[in-house]
């Protein structure tokens, strides 16, 4: 299912969008997954409402990862992995990003976890997060160039 | 001409230590950086990646049956519960059943990495606070394990033995009575561990009270696992969350609720006691037939037909020489590792090989703890804190 309508029962949707009717830009149920996409902008707030509400409780960050879809646009797909611990249930989240200057919000005030993940992603396929309290390389030696897990990034490096 | 003071000890000013990364305790190449006040620690700081080896784009420019041998490498002390959890993956994406047999070695398998994964973490946590006795007896036992594990995979630590749609081989005949004799040998085994530990004065002393935790810090702070329950909350992915046939089994999930280090080592400790009981039930409900999942476009076909059949002999051509392709979509597949959650995120475009792999790395989330867990203590805390979360540096980095 990937219809917006069908699923807008699904406690994280009905929640998103009685904050904001426009934040949820798209829904997909597959293989027994959730996923939604957040609007770019939003994805901080987003998550603050999914934690706090009583119906969801999404407590717990598993995951902060991110998929190169190059050459199409919008390239990167953010992904988060929700879990509420109470609830036994997760949630996944995507923001789509264009590829030149990537750049979201950090949610490290919402899940300190997201601390190394997020630095992960940008050493790796170098997305910013504004607001993260200490962006730098985290994997890769500090001076490499390059992110990697890019796309166009040759699997045995350059040479 | 008077002497100058060798050291500026007097000044109130701090100094910077390098802790790493080639230091015994750190289990790996883990490097902390510390910030310290004479024996205080005022500021910790992990540096990590000395060990990144790039698996995740690696996966990317292989077929999907060939990343098995990587997840090995990732955990390299638990390579049984990475196969498992990117076989798990890899069939939902593609909507496998597996049949009973194969979902019951695959449990009982994974209990052993368990123990066999604890019994490191047992014995070396032990000698960094300094009872060198546990670690003999810990790898005496883990001996066994890996001779279990040899037996049915050819391979005493880089395993590769579950592959997608079942398992690889059927285990040797006497297999599962070795591994009831383990089983029963085993728990005395454990008793003899906390005779030494438990009790002991000076390993309360510097476990009880120390690096710990509260609930709330845990659970935003990304740690699962042991590291998770020592803190009070009572969640195992295994029992709220299960996969590969866990629904089937019964055992208590320990928690301990005072978040230090000796909570820590309460539920891994128990866990070994409890891990042996499912692999046990294991063993009494083992159940009769095949051990590969009926899917000739996926799963390799036996010797014997591929020897008769032509059909089983074009599939395995096909299968070898082109991967088998997996429908589009993706899937997030998560598992609890001896070290806590354990996630692979797996991204198909419909090839034979993965978009993408993402591996969610438990002691990555755990490390985050340490700076919680040791400002403001001695540095000889830092040491059983590292210890008490179980990282393995080949996971974190990857």
């Amino acid at each position: 299912m990937t219809d917006l309508e069908q699923l807008k029962e699904h406690p994280a949707i009905s929640r998103l969008r009685a904050w904001n009717p426009t934040v949820v830009e798209g829904a997909k149920f597959d293989r027994e997954e959730m996923s939604l996409y957040i609007e770019r902008s939003a994805i901080r707030e987003a998550c603050a409402i999914l934690r706090d509400d009583p119906q969801c409780s999404f407590n717990y960050l598993s995951d902060v990862t991110c998929v190169d879809w190059y050459p199409s646009e919008p390239r990167f797909e953010v992904i988060y992995h929700l879990l509420s611990i109470p609830q036994k249930e997760r949630v996944r989240l995507k923001v789509r990003l264009n590829g030149d200057s990537p750049a979201l919000e950090s949610v490290t005030s919402v899940w300190p976890s997201a601390n190394y993940f997020e630095r992960e992603v940008f050493d790796l396929f170098g997305v910013r997060f504004n607001g993260h309290p200490y962006l730098r390389r985290i994997q890769m030696p500090e001076n490499w160039e390059g992110h990697p897990l890019r796309k166009d990034y040759p699997v045995e490096g350059y040479r | 001409m008077t002497a100058m003071p060798a050291l500026d000890a007097g000044q109130d000013r701090t100094m910077i230590l390098n802790m790493g990364p080639q230091h015994p305790s750190t289990h790996g190449v883990l490097r902390v950086i510390l910030e310290i006040d004479g024996e205080n620690v005022v500021r910790i700081m992990p540096d990590i990646g000395y060990l990144h080896t790039g698996i995740e784009k690696t996966c990317e420019a292989k077929f999907y049956q060939q990343v098995v041998p990587l997840t090995d490498r990732i955990d390299y002390l638990c390579p049984m519960t990475n196969n498992l959890c990117y076989v798990l993956a890899v069939e939902k994406l593609l909507g496998l059943d597996i049949p009973p047999k194969a979902q019951w070695l695959r449990v009982m398998l994974n209990e052993l990495t368990r123990i066999n994964s604890h019994l490191v973490w047992l014995g070396t946590h032990a000698m960094d606070i300094g009872a060198l006795t546990v670690f003999l007896y810990c790898f005496r036992e883990r001996e066994d394990i890996l001779r279990l594990f040899e037996a049915v995979s050819g391979q005493r630590m880089m395993t590769s033995y579950f592959r997608v749609g079942g398992v690889a081989l059927e285990p040797p005949l006497d297999f599962f009575d070795r591994v009831r004799a383990f089983a029963d040998r085993f728990p005395s085994k454990v008793d003899e561990y906390e005779n030494l530990l438990t009790g002991n004065p000076i390993w309360a002393m510097r476990t009880k009270g120390v690096a710990r935790i509260t609930a709330e810090d845990a659970v935003a702070l990304g740690a699962s696992g042991p590291t998770l329950r020592g803190s009070g909350v009572d969640f195992d992915l295994r029992r709220d969350m299960p996969y590969s046939g866990y629904e089937n089994f019964k055992f208590r999930v320990p928690v301990a609720t005072e978040g230090d280090v000796f909570a820590r080592y309460q539920c891994r400790v128990q866990e070994l006691r409890e891990s042996i009981g499912i692999v046990k039930q294991a063993l009494d409900g083992m159940p009769q037939g095949p051990i590969k999942a009926d899917a000739p476009k996926v799963v390799l076909p036996d010797r014997e037909k591929m020897k008769t059949q032509m059909e089983a002999l074009i599939y395995h051509f096909k299968i070898i020489t082109e991967g088998f392709a997996v429908p589009e979509g993706e899937v997030y597949q998560a598992v609890e590792s001896p070290r806590g959650e354990m996630g692979y995120y797996i991204v198909s475009d419909g090839t034979a090989k993965p978009y993408r792999v993402h591996v969610r790395s438990a002691c990555l989330a755990n490390l985050q703890l340490l700076p919680k867990m040791c400002e403001g203590r001695l540095i000889a805390d830092v040491v059983a804190a590292i210890g008490s979360i179980d990282i393995v540096l080949g996971e974190i980095d990857r």
